[in-house]
Order: C-alpha cells, then structure tokens, then sequence
C-alpha cells in the first residue's frame, strides 16, 4: 500500500468540487468566499503534489518551482480576501445585507 | 511502498480535509461554518506535510488557518446577527450538480490512470533537502518580476481595504443613506 500522485489528485478534484458547491449554492458573500478558498486550497494541493511526484524535473529547483508559485496562491488569496471582506461590510453598512440573492441594484 | 505512518496519515487527513469541507456546506450558522473551514486548512497542512512541503504546510497554517480565518470572524461579526445564517441560495441545485460533476470527473481520471506504471521513473516520489531555502532562491532568482508585483499587488489590496471601509463624515453617511434610500425606493417601484 502506498500513496501516490493519483490519491493527491483525487482529494483535491474533490475538495474542489466542495468548494465549488459553497461559492455557487451559498447566499452569504462570506460563505462564497470561503468556496473560493477551498477552490485555491485545492489547487495548492495539485501544485504541490506534482512538485512531490516530479522524478523527471532536472532538478530540485525546477520541481520546487510549484512551491514557489503556491507562495504566489496565498499572496494572492490574502490580498482578495481582505479586499472581498471589506466590500461586504462596506455592503452591508449602506444595504443592510450581505445576501447575494438581495444585492440586485445591477439586475436589469 | 512508503512506510505505515505516511499512509495512515494521508488517509486520516484527506477523511478530515473532506470532511470540514462538507462541514462548509452543513453548517446552518456561519460561525460554525468559519470553523469548519479552519478544520479543512489544518487537514491540508498536514496533507502538505506528508508531501515533504514543510515550508508550504507552516505558511498555510499561518496564512489560511490564522489570518484569512481572523479576517472571515471578523467580517461575520462586523455584520450583525442578521446576516450570521449560512442558508443556501437559489442556485444551489445547479452548483452541487457542477460540483458534483467535476469532483466525479477529476476522481474518475485519478482512479482510472495508471500510475503504478507511470511512477517507476516520471512520476517517482523525490525528497526535498531544503525546501524553504530554494523557495527563496526562486523566488527572488527567476520568479523575482512575479514577487515585486505581489508586493505591489498587496499593497494595493491593503490601500483598497482601508479606503473601502473607512467610516465617512457623518453629514455624509447621513446623505449617502438618504441616497440609498431613494434608490431602494426606486428598485421597488
């Protein structure tokens, strides 16, 4: 019995899929973004497990090039989630709500 | 064959990774939900540590688990008890067949390849002897142009939350929900 690449793979289609299903079905803005980071959560997983499962990368900095670019995911991630949160209080603080299914001053 | 602890714990964290994710879903309070979420980071770190990504399973832990999940807290508790319900929207049967569909599709090629075969050379397990400090080499070497414009990217982020929510002159709140006001009134006619 042993691990390998394709267990990595099949864990994070599904946390994938998980995150998925949060951003679409869930009317809080703060619950679909925690869809998003389950999304990216999923990603970095992938990413580092090809830099785990990688014999053919010529060396160790090349397979820790998918490292360097989950570092990038974070960053990333940090910065979207601070910005997403204060639009929702923002939202909240001149429409009362942060439902998404009652935002609809853009709905033609 | 790798030894009995590694497989037992891939399993055991991948069972509590998945498992705070449907947590997500479960939940009927956002709170609840938010701590759920942190369950599935911490599942994750330690899947990363089974990956030999010690670096990347410590910045997770401190990035995800820590401020991302402070930042969540405090947006659920910047809006008040109203808004704490973790209800599903209108779109929640087609989400859960798109997500559905592609965990079931991703799972399939996972299960389906043959990667007893591939990983005798391509895709064999390497071990990495110092992780972090080739990250850094990298990440000031070849991916330098990247790095700065993260730091910009940052930045901003950080210039745009404060903007966002800094509180305004009261005469000018006051406006600004008059102003709101008759544009709800308008929504409604």
């Amino acid at each position: 019995m042993t691990v390998e690449l394709g267990h990595y793979v099949a864990v994070s289609g599904v946390i994938f899929g998980l995150g998925v299903i949060v951003a679409l079905g869930k009317r809080n803005a703060v619950a679909v973004l925690m869809g998003v980071e389950l999304m990216l959560n999923a990603v970095n997983l992938l990413l580092v497990a090809f830099a785990r499962f990688g014999a053919a990368f010529a060396n160790d900095a090349a397979a820790l090039s998918g490292h360097a670019f989950v570092i990038f995911v974070l960053t990333v991630a940090a910065a979207e989630a601070a910005v997403v949160l204060a639009m929702a209080v923002l939202v909240y603080r001149r429409r009362e709500t942060v439902e998404l299914d009652r935002i609809t001053l853009m709905r033609w | 064959m790798d030894s009995t602890g590694i497989v037992v714990g891939f399993w055991v964290l991948a069972a509590v990774t998945i498992a705070g994710a449907l947590g997500v879903i479960a939940a009927r309070d956002l709170l609840h939900a938010i701590f759920f979420l942190i369950v599935s980071f911490l599942g994750m770190a330690g899947l990363f540590i089974t990956l030999s990504a010690d670096f990347i399973a410590v910045a997770q832990v401190l990035i995800y688990a820590g401020a991302i999940s402070v930042l969540l807290v405090f947006a659920v508790m910047l809006t008040p008890l109203v808004s704490r319900d973790n209800g599903n929207s209108l779109y929640i049967a087609p989400g859960a067949l798109a997500g559905l569909a592609l965990a079931a599709l991703v799972v399939f090629v996972a299960v389906d390849a043959d990667w007893a075969q591939l990983s005798g050379d391509a895709l064999a397990a390497r071990s990495f002897p110092d992780t972090a400090a080739t990250i850094g080499e990298l990440l000031v070497g070849r991916y330098v142009l990247a790095f700065e414009v993260a730091s910009v990217l940052l930045l901003f982020a950080l210039l745009g939350a404060i903007v966002l929510v800094h509180e305004r002159r009261d005469d000018d709140a006051a406006a600004a929900r008059a102003e709101d006001g008759a544009a709800g009134d308008e929504e409604a006619a």
